[in-house]
Formats: structure tokens, sequence, C-alpha cells
């Protein structure tokens, strides 16, 4: 079981980094508006 | 076809008839006035055509292709924008950013769908410098980046009205930037406080089942440690509102929900702590996480609901005028310039025309007109001026062109002032103690007396673990279904009443107007119309086309309201017409001698002035004003022209005062109008108020709030201090986008049924938030009692806390606060 004492520090480690990154889009305002986006893709031809 | 064509100039309307040609940009029929059947293709409006010849110029007649685009047809204003490139415009909306590129944002009228995001955000390559455009298509509002000297703003604001999407300066840039800084904390809250939950939950996972199948002892302590690693920043970073909450509360010793809420979190982690460090004992950690997390989540949502509501009174009062047509300057005459109104200065020359706002206060110089003072002083009945009268900004002037003079502009008009008195009226509001939080306050006395009391008796009876015990009842009793309760219903509620077109800005107003109390409301464009309409006839049938065929070309208030009301009539053919100010309209119609106007005027241009047919012999009320029409000399028929009653007010009102709300009619009109309007609407003649001034409203209203809570209902500027300054202040449809920001509802739909709809629904709205509140009670006194008898094991504890957010959640979505059925 001793594994654990790896594992889980390095899922907390991923979990950091996901942290992170929510906090970083969050903050660039990438969920400010959260309608326009969906429909953009619709229509990105060019 | 050309039948066809022929039957819809005659002026039916009617849908059974659909004529084969369509336009080709919105899909319309092409009207027959229009009609040039060899086109192909062909267009409803120069709007349209424009609009299509500017695409199909730069390639983008994919537009066509999506199947669901605007159809309605392009209504270009063919404004100049010149304004929009002034310096004094610049400096307040544009703001400049590296590389000689500008940045501004732009309220667009019309914006609706997928292919409008599309068309405005391929603006650059019809514009050369135009680097971006990028729309937010739920708040109508796109920001737009060009490079300077390669284009500039006007044209930018020139081609989107040609596409049909009106531009505005987006008014309100700075109080946007702070709520979208809020907005973006707490969202960086909720995610934190979510991760660490999900993980605290893993950990606990692990020894719970761990206790069960008797796992290592240094394995358990490991994820002890770990939660308690995990839960420090919780309480660090996304806990931290709720004790600074709680703080803030005690300083201004006032009762707030966050109370209770950092008292159970505190006691949890204190307990949670020295339970880790010596190894035994219950932790809590994984319940005071999600805990975190579900209240930041419930706040967030209830604010995203509320926000709706700010965002579109915000795009409102983007739409007021940007521009004044200013002649001269204090020196020398400017020819036509178009100013933003920021830059206007006292002793400018400004022309008005016919249907716009005056922009600023001032003196007529040259011209008479009737100006629609309504926003003001609630008048309905429209004042004339001529040379040397003095005219207020934001009162519409109706009839002719007026030259002015300005006195005060921008902060220092009569509008501004009064907003400023209504903004002041508002901020000396004392807040409102919520429900939940007047809960609260009992709430904390309740179990702190329990937590002190189990710890001194249990002290007495010797039991082990009477601090155990105390604290467990501590943390198990954490409202947090009780603060769940209302965030979640109020969010709810503030969602399903915004598709119905009420617009909530606070949640403590659904509370307020739960309970019925005085209800006062502003007369004219609350409970009638706001503009002049045929309210009585009585005359025969064969006039109407005479008096309409005078009335077509008349830009008067009085010909807007014959045009509107026989609509369904074909005008016969006129030959000669004249215009008299402030009189009427005298031609020659199909041969007949026709005059239309008021009574002396007919009189005075009828060649036999006593001789009156019967029909026009009849008593009007005195709320309306009578038009005479002659035709060969004869009086044949009167009209009432007043301002209508709306139809849903009288079944409204009756429904309201049922449900036990004491109606007040509060009006800035003429004492004889009011009273005949309130009388035939069933007020109390005590309950009539007529000639009150925008001071005397708000007297009134602070008067009436010495005896109870007062909800003020009223459309003009003239209302906006009493709004401000009543317990729940609501803004109807139509009215004046200044007070909209004042207002705490606003009712996007015409008529009182909305506001019959919004009480309804706050009453059945706290009646939910009454049901939620009694189950998180029943939750708490459970989990006491067990608390209190020293059987609460942290697995207990860890289900019946969620278990009783859980019931509320579900409880606050099922709640049938606003029916949802579509208006």
């Amino acid at each position: 079981m001793s594994v654990i004492y790896i594992v889980l520090p390095l899922a907390l480690a991923i979990v950091m980094g996901a942290v992170g990154a929510f906090v970083w889009a969050a903050r660039t305002g990438q969920m400010d508006d959260l309608d326009t986006p969906a429909v953009r893709m619709l229509h990105d031809d060019d | 076809m050309s039948t066809n064509l022929l039957d819809v100039a005659v002026g039916s309307k009617r849908d059974d008839l659909v004529p084969t040609l369509l336009c080709a940009h919105c899909t319309q029929a092409v009207p027959p006035g229009y009609a040039d059947t060899n086109a192909n293709p062909a267009f409803c409006c120069a709007g349209c055509q424009t609009a299509y010849a500017i695409l199909h110029e730069h390639g983008l007649a994919r537009y066509y292709d999506f199947a669901e685009r605007e159809t309605t047809p392009v209504r270009a204003s063919g404004r100049s924008f010149a304004e929009f490139d002034h310096p004094g415009f610049a400096e307040k909306y544009v703001q400049m950013q590296t590389g000689g590129l500008a940045r501004t944002e732009l309220y667009l009228e019309g914006v609706h769908c997928a292919s409008c995001v599309w068309l405005i955000e391929r603006v650059p390559l019809l514009i050369n410098g135009v680097v971006r455009v990028e729309l937010d298509v739920r708040r109508s509002r796109a920001a737009v980046e060009w490079t300077v000297g390669d284009t500039t703003l006007s044209a930018i604001a020139r081609t989107l009205d040609q596409l049909g999407y009106a531009p505005h300066p987006f008014r309100g840039v700075t109080r946007d930037a702070m709520r979208v800084k809020e907005d973006r904390g707490m969202l960086t809250r909720i995610g934190i406080a979510g991760a660490i939950a999900i993980n605290i939950m893993l950990a606990a996972l692990a020894l719970y089942s761990g206790e069960a199948n008797h796992m290592d002892a240094s394995m358990t302590q490991f994820f002890r440690w770990v939660s308690f690693a995990l839960i420090l920043p919780a309480f660090i970073w996304p806990g931290r509102v709720f004790f600074s909450g709680a703080v803030a509360a005690l300083r201004t010793r006032s009762l707030h929900m966050d109370l209770p809420i950092a008292l159970a979190l505190a006691a949890g982690l204190v307990r949670g702590a020295i339970n880790t460090i010596t190894g035994i004992g219950p932790i809590y950690f994984d319940g005071l996480a999600i805990l975190i997390f579900a209240l930041l989540a419930g706040r967030y949502l209830q604010l995203r609901g509320q926000r709706f509501a700010t965002d579109s009174s915000d795009a409102m009062k983007s739409i007021a005028p940007t521009s004044a047509r200013v002649i001269a300057d204090a020196l020398h005459p400017l020819g036509f310039q178009d100013l933003p109104i920021e830059a206007l200065l006292p002793e400018m020359i400004v022309e008005v025309r016919a249907g716009e706002t005056f922009p600023a206060d001032g003196i007529v110089v040259r011209g008479t007109s009737s100006i629609n003072t309504a926003i003001l002083t609630g008048e309905s009945r429209l004042s004339a001026s001529k040379v040397g009268d003095k005219v207020f900004a934001g009162t519409l002037n109706v009839a002719a062109p007026l030259h002015l003079r300005v006195e005060r502009a921008g902060e220092e008009t009569r509008i501004a002032q009064l907003l400023q008195q209504g903004e002041a009226s508002a901020r000396r509001r004392a807040p409102v103690v919520v429900l939940a939080n007047r809960l609260a306050g009992v709430f904390v006395a309740i179990v702190v007396v329990a937590a002190i009391v189990t710890y001194v008796v249990k002290l007495q009876l010797n039991t082990a673990h009477a601090l155990d015990d105390a604290i467990a009842l501590l943390i198990v009793t954490c409202p947090c279904a009780l603060a769940l309760a209302t965030p979640l219903t109020i969010a709810t509620a503030v969602g399903r009443a915004a598709n119905r077109g009420i617009l909530i800005k606070g949640g403590d107003a659904l509370e307020l107007l739960a309970t019925p109390q005085t209800l006062v409301l502003d007369k004219t464009g609350t409970i009638t119309e706001g503009h002049t309409t045929l309210v009585s006839w009585s005359g025969p049938d064969w006039v109407k086309p005479l008096v309409l065929a005078l009335e077509q070309g008349s830009s008067h208030p009085l010909a807007d309201g014959f045009r509107r009301a026989w609509s369904d009539v074909a005008p016969a053919a006129v030959i000669e017409c004249r215009h008299v100010m402030g009189g009427g309209i005298e031609g020659v119609v199909d041969g007949h001698d026709v005059v239309v106007g008021s009574p002396r005027f007919v009189r005075a241009h009828s060649s036999s002035a006593e001789r009156t047919s019967a029909s026009a012999l009849v008593e009007l009320e005195p709320a309306l004003t009578p038009v005479h029409v002659a035709v060969d000399g004869l009086v044949v028929a009167l009209a009432g022209m007043g301002d209508r009653v709306r139809e849903d007010v009288g079944a409204s009102l009756a429904t309201l005062r049922a449900a036990g709300w004491r109606t007040v009619l509060l009006s800035g009109d003429a004492n004889a109008v009011v009273h005949s309007v309130g009388l035939a609407l069933g007020f109390d003649e005590s309950e009539i108020v007529g000639e009150a001034s925008p001071e005397n409203k708000l007297a009134y209203v602070e008067q009436l709030q010495r005896s109870g809570r007062v909800v003020m209902v009223g459309d003009g500027v003239n209302d906006a201090a009493a709004i401000a300054a009543a317990d729940v202040g609501i803004g109807v449809h139509g009215g004046a986008e200044a007070c909209l920001g004042i207002a705490d509802v606003y009712l996007t739909r015409p008529g009182l049924t909305p506001l019959v709809e919004l009480t309804d629904a706050a009453h059945r709205t706290i009646r939910v938030i009454r049901r939620n509140i009694a189950f998180s009670i029943v939750y708490n006194v459970l989990g006491a009692s067990l608390a209190i008898g020293g059987l609460l094991t942290p697995l207990v504890a860890a289900i019946l806390m969620p278990a009783s957010s859980l019931t509320v959640v579900f409880g606050a979505w099922h709640g049938f606060t606003f029916s949802r059925r579509r208006a």
C-alpha cells in the first residue's frame, strides 16, 4: 500500500494543475460570455 | 399577381393574402407601394436593398444560407454618426491601445441569433482598417477594434447601421468592469472550492471504508493529514468570504447569514485540526469542504440571474440619444454639425426636429411646436412652445423643428438633477433585512445557547465527551440548507421571471412584494398608454376617410392618434391641404371642404359656425381633448382624443385590490384628468393625487412609508426619486431609460398584468422559501438532538449535512414560483 504515498501527491499535483488552468481561464475572461462562442464555432469557415 | 398587389395597396392588412413577391434580404412581403415587379431580386425597402448590396459586394452572400436569420426589414437610421469621431466622444468611450489600435464597446439593436454573430463579426471584411469585431450575443454588445487613421468609428457605425444593427455607445463601462471582476472572482472561488471538496471526498471515502475494513493506523492518519492539508486552502481562499461577511455583520451590528456559517466553519476547523493532530476523533473536513462549495455555488446562481436584469437596463440606457445637431456656438455659426451630447456647451444653438428629444435645457429661439413633457411632469396633454419658452432636456419635441439656445447641459439639466436626487434617495434607503438573515440571528442565539447548555449539563453528569458533543452540535447545525434555501429559490424565480419579461434586480424585492401593502401608481404611461389616441368618436363613418386624408401628412400626435385608430380605413384623395399651427388642418378632400381641429379653429374656419349636427353635440369627459370635424361648413363629428387607459388595467387593479393591496394614484398630470381617470378605475377619492411635482411625489411616498411599506410603480423621470425611495420601485415598459437604473424591478411587457404576475409569484416564491427553511430546520433539530445525545458519528454528520442541502436544491427547482407557461 506504500505506493499511495507516491500516487496521492502525484494526483494532487495534477489537480493543482487543473485548478491553476481554471483560475487562469476565469481571470482572462474566458467564462465571461458563455453564449456566443457556442454559436460562433458553427460557422468558422474562413 | 398584380391584382393581389392592388388589394394590398387599398390598405387591407389581412394575413390570408400572401403576396408572392418577397424581399431578397429580409424575406418579408414587398409592400405594394415599393414593388417593382420587374426587379429581380426585389426588396421591401431601401434599407434592405443597401444591406443586400453590401453583402454581395464583399462576398458575404453566404449569409442568406442561414436558416435562422433576421426577418425584419432593415431600418437604417441613415445618420452620419459624425459625433462618434468627436474628441469628446472618444475621451469617454474609446480606449487607445498599443500599435495605433483603438477599441470601444457598442450596444447594437436588433441582435438576436447565430446569423447576427456571423454577419457582425465579418465587419472587418467590409471596412478596411477594422481589426476585429467580437459580439456578445446575450448582451447585444460588440467590442470593436480598429486602426486609427485607416478608418473612423463613424464609418464602422454607419456600416453596422446599414446592416440593420443600429449602434449606440455602451454606457456603464466602469460599472460593467466592476461586475466582471466580481463575477470572475466568484467563479474562481467556486472552482477552487469544488476541486478541493471532490478531493477531500475521495480521502473521506478511503477513511470511511477503511474504518469498516480495519485499515492500517498509519494509513488512516495519512489520509487525515491529507484532508487537513486540503481544507486549509479552501478556508484561506474561497472560504474567507464567509468570515469577512461575518466580521462585517458584527461590525455593523446587523444580522447576516454569514454569521452562523462562519461560526460552524470555525468550530469545525478548530475541532478537526485538534483531532487530526491528536489522532483521535472525527475530522469533519469533508462536510466543511462541500459546505463551502455549495454555498458559493448557490450565491453565484442567484447573482447570475440578477445580472441579466442589470445588463438589460444598462442596454436601455445606451439607447438614449448620443448627438445634438449644433448650428452655432456662442461666437460663430457652425453649419450643421453633429456633436456628442457630452460636448454641448451653454449658448450653443441646437436644432431639434420633430420626434426628437431635447438634448439640453434651454430657450426656444426659433419656431413653434408642441412638446410632450410627460417624462418630466407626467402631464399627458401636449404643451405648446414658442420663441422665448423654456424647454427641458429629455422632453420630446412633437410637432415641428425648433431652434434652442442651450442654457444648461449635461449634469446640470433638470433631468440629470432629478436622477441624481433619485440615486441619492436610493442610497438613503435602509437595506432590507431579508427573512433568511433575520432567521440567522435567532439561529445563532439558539445554537450557541444549546451548545453551552449541552457542555455544562454533560460536564455535570460527568460524561466523557462533553466538549466533543457541544462542538459536534455547532458543526452539524451549520445552516447550510438554510443559507442555500433563499439564494436558490430566488435564482429560480428571477430566471423564470426574466422569461416572462419581468426583470428583477434584487432578491429582496420578491420578499417585499409577497405581502400586500400600499401600491402607488403613476398615471401617464403606467396605467395609460402614454400617447395620444382616439378614445371616443361621435360622427358618421363616411367622415373617417376625409379626416384621415387630411391627417395623413401630419406629424402631429393627434394625427398619429387618428392613423393608429383607423388603420383599416383607406384615406380619400386630398386635393388641397393646409396645416395651421396650434389650430388644425383644413383642405379639400373628394370635393368637400373639410376642417379638422380644435373647436375654436373649426368655428373660425367653417363658413356657418352655428350649424352643428346632433352627433357632434355630446359631452366629453374632462380628460379628453376635443377635436371637431366640419364638412362643407357643417360640424359633423366630434372626436375625443386622450391618453387611453391600458386594456388590462381595470382587471389587474381589481385582482390586486382583492389580494389586499391598497392602491393609490399619484400623478403629475392635471387634477381634473387624474380624478376622472382615477374614479373610473375605482380608486378611492382620497387616494387620487394629481399635479404632483417630482419633489411632491417623493415627499408623498416618504410620508406613506411612515405607516408601512410602499411599492411605487412609474415610468418617467418625474417618478425616479419616488421609485428610488419606495421599498420596492418598479419601472414599466416604455419608461425613461434613466429611471431603469433606479428601479428594483423592470416590467418589459406593457400594462399591469406583469405586475399582477409579479406579486403573485413573489407570494409563491416566499412560500417555497419558507417550506425550504422548514425542511432545513427539521434537519437541524434532528442533527442537534443526535449531537446532544452523543450519537452523532462522523459518517452520520457527513450524510446528514449534504442530504439537507439536496432537499433544498430540489425544493427550489421544483417550487412553483413563476408559472412556467410563456405569455
